[in-house]
């Protein structure tokens, strides 16, 4: 051997040959950990992209109250009438009590109150509207603090920087710190995050009318997506013989799955609100253009999941005289059944997620209540995130994490009852 | 009323099918030979009456508001219309509607409440109409498919004709979005290009969509020259693919040569969760973290950055596409045959030689065809550069600078109110024409590269 290896006049063991191979190993692991290194960004990033949510969205979950002592007058509630009292006037007078120093100082009460969130007297009113029979009483409250104070008693307003670079001034400060004294500063789970709707206040702001939102949306688009997309995959994958009509369909479900979603948003305000003269901002719309996106991805995951029924079983069922159809919708269809419902979850998650095209169709719209149908003005998840991103008060950035971890929470519910789905049912032949 | 129509409809389709099932089975009592099964003669009148109903009621639904509007605008007085622009009459119109729904502001004329009166009577009218024709129908459709129950009737076939004929058009619906999108689009921006010059729009290079609403406004006059916004999107892309290229590839390539099962289990869904993240969150993301950190590290080198710098939109997008090129990249290094591998390995050549040499080499059509996708999708993305990007359209560059994309304008002109009429709105269109056919293109170009690629090994 060794004289072959002389033959060709090259030296194996040789210093040549030596630093050759190293040179060679040193890209091989250059090349891994290149790769190790991409693999590492890739990781940074979401964890950077989820700590940072979670860093500035925990603080939303709880929020600043205030309990006091309210003595609700009967000279500013009518007990007739009691929605129409000044309850404005009520808190005031709650405030000189709590501060009998500044009770004649008008401008000094004023900020007082604004301790106070601006809801803090519609909380009062519809405890009274509800119980007419308080009035005349003193009854103990719990109302939410204004944005600022939120943020001071959550440590985001440090009063350590110089008073012409805060929100609050020393004096408010200090009014603070002596509501904090006495105890009555309590800080409980935020509920109104979920059970209220949108507000220009953000200690007020929730999210139940974009939860309810996008639950219609869902729904429509859930209920029109399904069938279709089940029934044009069986023509496809069944049905349609080999010709140009079915290729054509077939070039455009691709096309349309890589169209960009705001192409649907201008398809939509277009056809559905400008020439059917559908109402603006509705979920039922939503829907309907939603439907629209995950048609294709409805169709592809069908098709995929009709493919891996093995043609055994048609062949049986045919064998002993089924119809074409009987044979579609009594076996092969049941048999997919998983399949196909693991992807339109999949499909719904995206769904549930696109903001673009709500934004062209006015979802972005801002509404205080909760839509009672799907035909109301409403905002989704998504938009909502959207706007309340753009809201210049402090308190929306921890609102706009906190909402961003709801969807986020509702989308991972979705994707893991999706693998739960495909790993309990799929059927491997 | 619309409700009832639906409700008259699920009555008509269960009574129709118990109605023909009873005589199916009377039929078969009676010792005939029946060419169906019972079931096939119920679901027969069922289907019978249940698709031409709710196609019709549909398209009631439909139709309805346009032609009552219609009707009410042909029926208001002459004269206080005339000479009215479109949007002020879509004003007076929904004026109308708002009174129709009893939400009054102020003192209306005259006339007005007369048409909203009008109105309400028109709708009342449309949903008692709606009523009458759909039990008309529905009781027709039963009638007819109970005369057809005997005994040689082929219920069967024509139960699964009429299932093949709901299949069929199912399908068809993927063809009608393809026609709507491309028919609105067409139809808004030929409008465009009524009032702005054709050349003008593609050649310009000045972008400044806010024209003047009334006469005396001083503002500029709106120049609608797309280059400007074009080249932010090529910019945007290109940071974005700048980014995404190399670490997807690199990651798909050590997940595919050098990593073990356990660690593939892991980074696999990882990288999987950094694709499900829906847009919006990135975009908050990119507001929220990226875009102070590039300042504050700008700021370090006394770098002026904008603070819609594109590098902050351009990076966050290109995170967004890290996993979509590289688990396309693991398709198309997975699909090369192993024998190229095998043969490669065997001759004595180190793993990343064979990569680099061998299985690169064969599968970068795929990989092309990925990054291309990669590009359409980064070119069409919506929400990260609408929260992170600039709204002003600038001819440069400079990556530091805040540029602004196609789809940012799509989205700032047409959020809020939107009229028809001017050539703002339209523009809108103009771009989302300009933005379909790019990505249609790439998205062609990049499904030939796949298919040619998959047709050399299949």
């Amino acid at each position: 051997m060794t004289d072959q290896t002389n033959a060709t006049g090259f030296d194996w063991d040789g210093p040549a040959f030596q630093s050759q191979m190293k040179k060679r190993r040193r890209s091989q692991i250059r090349l891994k950990l290149l790769g190790l290194g991409a693999i590492a960004i890739a990781f940074l990033m979401l964890m950077l992209l989820i700590g940072s949510l979670i860093s500035t969205g925990y603080q939303a979950f709880t929020q600043t109250h205030l309990k006091i002592e309210v003595f609700l007058d009967p000279e500013h509630v009518d007990p007739e009438n009691p929605a129409r009292g000044n309850y404005r006037q009520i808190l005031t007078d709650t405030m000189k009590v709590q501060f009998p120093e500044v009770a004649d100082d008008r401008a000094a009460l004023r900020r007082l109150t604004s301790i106070l969130s601006n809801g803090a007297q519609f909380t009062i009113r519809d405890r009274v509207v509800a119980n007419p029979g308080l009035i005349g009483e003193t009854v103990q409250f719990n109302v939410p603090v204004s944005d600022d104070y939120d943020q001071l008693n959550k440590g985001l307003i440090d009063p350590e920087t110089p008073e012409a670079h805060r929100r609050l001034k020393d004096d408010e400060i200090a009014n603070f710190e002596l509501l904090k004294d006495r105890g009555v500063v309590t800080k409980p789970l935020n509920t109104a995050l979920l059970t209220n709707a949108d507000s220009r206040f953000p200690e007020l702001a929730g999210l139940k009318g974009a939860l309810v939102g996008s639950f219609y949306a869902l729904l429509t688009c859930f209920l029109l997506s399904f069938p279709l997309g089940i029934g044009a995959a069986l023509y496809l994958e069944e049905f349609a013989p080999r010709n140009r009509f079915s290729d054509l369909i077939e070039i455009n479900i691709n096309n349309l799955a890589a169209v960009p979603s705001v192409v649907f948003g201008l398809l939509a305000l277009a056809v559905f609100l400008g020439w059917f003269g559908m109402p603006r901002s509705a979920p039922f719309v939503g829907g309907m253009t939603l439907a629209l996106m995950t048609l294709p991805t409805i169709i592809i995951a069908t098709r995929a999941a009709l493919k891996a029924v093995p043609p055994s079983i048609r062949e049986a069922a045919l064998g002993v005289g089924a119809s074409k159809q009987q044979v579609v919708f009594g076996h092969v269809l049941p048999l997919a059944m998983p399949g196909i419902l693991t992807g339109t979850i999949i499909g719904l998650a995206q769904a549930l997620g696109e903001t673009a095209p709500l934004l062209l169709i006015g979802m972005n719209a801002f509404i205080t209540s909760a839509p009672s149908t799907p035909f109301d003005s409403a905002t989704a998840l998504p938009t909502q995130i959207f706007i309340w991103a753009d809201s210049p008060e402090r308190g929306f950035v921890s609102r706009t994490s906190a909402a961003i971890l709801v969807l986020l929470t509702f989308l991972i519910t979705m994707n893991a009852l999706a693998i739960f789905m495909r790993q309990k049912f799929e059927r491997k032949w | 009323m619309t409700l009832l129509a639906f409700v008259i409809l699920l009555a008509a389709v269960v009574i129709g099918y118990v109605m023909n099932l009873r005589a199916a089975r009377a039929i078969r009592d009676g010792g005939t030979r029946m060419h169906s099964l019972e079931g096939f003669h119920g679901g027969y009148a069922a289907l019978m009456t249940l698709v031409p109903t709710f196609f019709l009621i549909i398209v009631w639904l439909l139709f309805q508001d346009t032609v009552i509007t219609a009707i009410v605008k042909a029926g208001l007085p002459a004269g206080v219309l005339g000479g009215k622009g479109t949007g002020e009459v879509q004003l007076i119109m929904s004026e109308i509607r708002s009174i129709a729904g009893g939400r009054i502001f102020g003192t209306p004329e005259d006339w007005k409440l007369e048409a909203a009166e009008h109105l309400v009577a028109l709708r009342e009218l449309s949903g008692w109409l709606l009523v009458a024709v759909t039990a008309a129908l529905a009781s027709a459709m039963m009638y007819i498919s109970r005369r057809t129950v005997a005994a040689e009737f082929r219920a069967r076939q024509g139960v699964e004709r009429i299932l093949h004929g709901l299949m069929v058009s199912c399908a068809v619906v993927a063809i009608f979005v393809t026609i709507g999108i491309v028919a609105s689009l067409l139809f808004e921006t030929i409008r465009f290009f009524q009032m702005v010059p054709f050349w003008d729009f593609v050649l310009g290079t000045n972008w400044e969509p806010q024209i003047p609403i009334r006469e005396d406004q001083v503002a500029a006059e709106g120049a609608f020259g797309m280059l400007p916004v074009f080249l932010g999107t090529l910019v945007i892309a290109f940071i974005a693919m700048f980014i995404a290229t190399p670490i997807g590839l690199l990651s798909a390539v050590y997940l595919h040569e050098f990593a073990s099962r356990r660690v593939r289990g892991v980074v696999k869904p990882v990288l999987e969760v950094l694709a499900g993240v829906p847009t919006v969150v990135y975009g908050f993301f990119a507001i929220l973290v990226i875009a102070p950190a590039i300042r504050s590290f700008g700021d370090n080198f006394g770098l002026p950055i904008a603070p819609n710098t594109a590098l902050a939109a351009g990076s966050v997008m290109g995170i967004m596409l890290i996993p979509f090129i590289s688990s396309f990249a693991d398709d198309a290094l997975g699909a090369v045959p192993r024998s190229l591998r095998d043969g490669s390995l065997a001759v004595g050549a180190t793993q990343a030689e064979t990569i680099s040499k061998v299985l690169f080499p064969a599968a970068i059509p795929g990989i092309v065809g990925g990054i291309l996708l990669a590009v359409s999708r980064a070119i069409g993305e919506t929400m990260i550069v609408v929260m992170a990007a600039g709204l002003i359209a600038k001819m440069t560059i400079n990556p530091l600078d805040s540029v602004t994309t196609v789809t940012v304008q799509i989205v700032t002109l047409l959020i809020g109110d939107t009229a028809f009429d001017s050539p703002k709105t339209l523009a809108a269109f103009a771009l989302g024409m300009v933005l379909f056919l790019m990505t249609l293109c790439i998205n062609i170009l990049a499904l030939r590269i796949v298919r040619k690629y998959r047709e050399i090994y299949d």
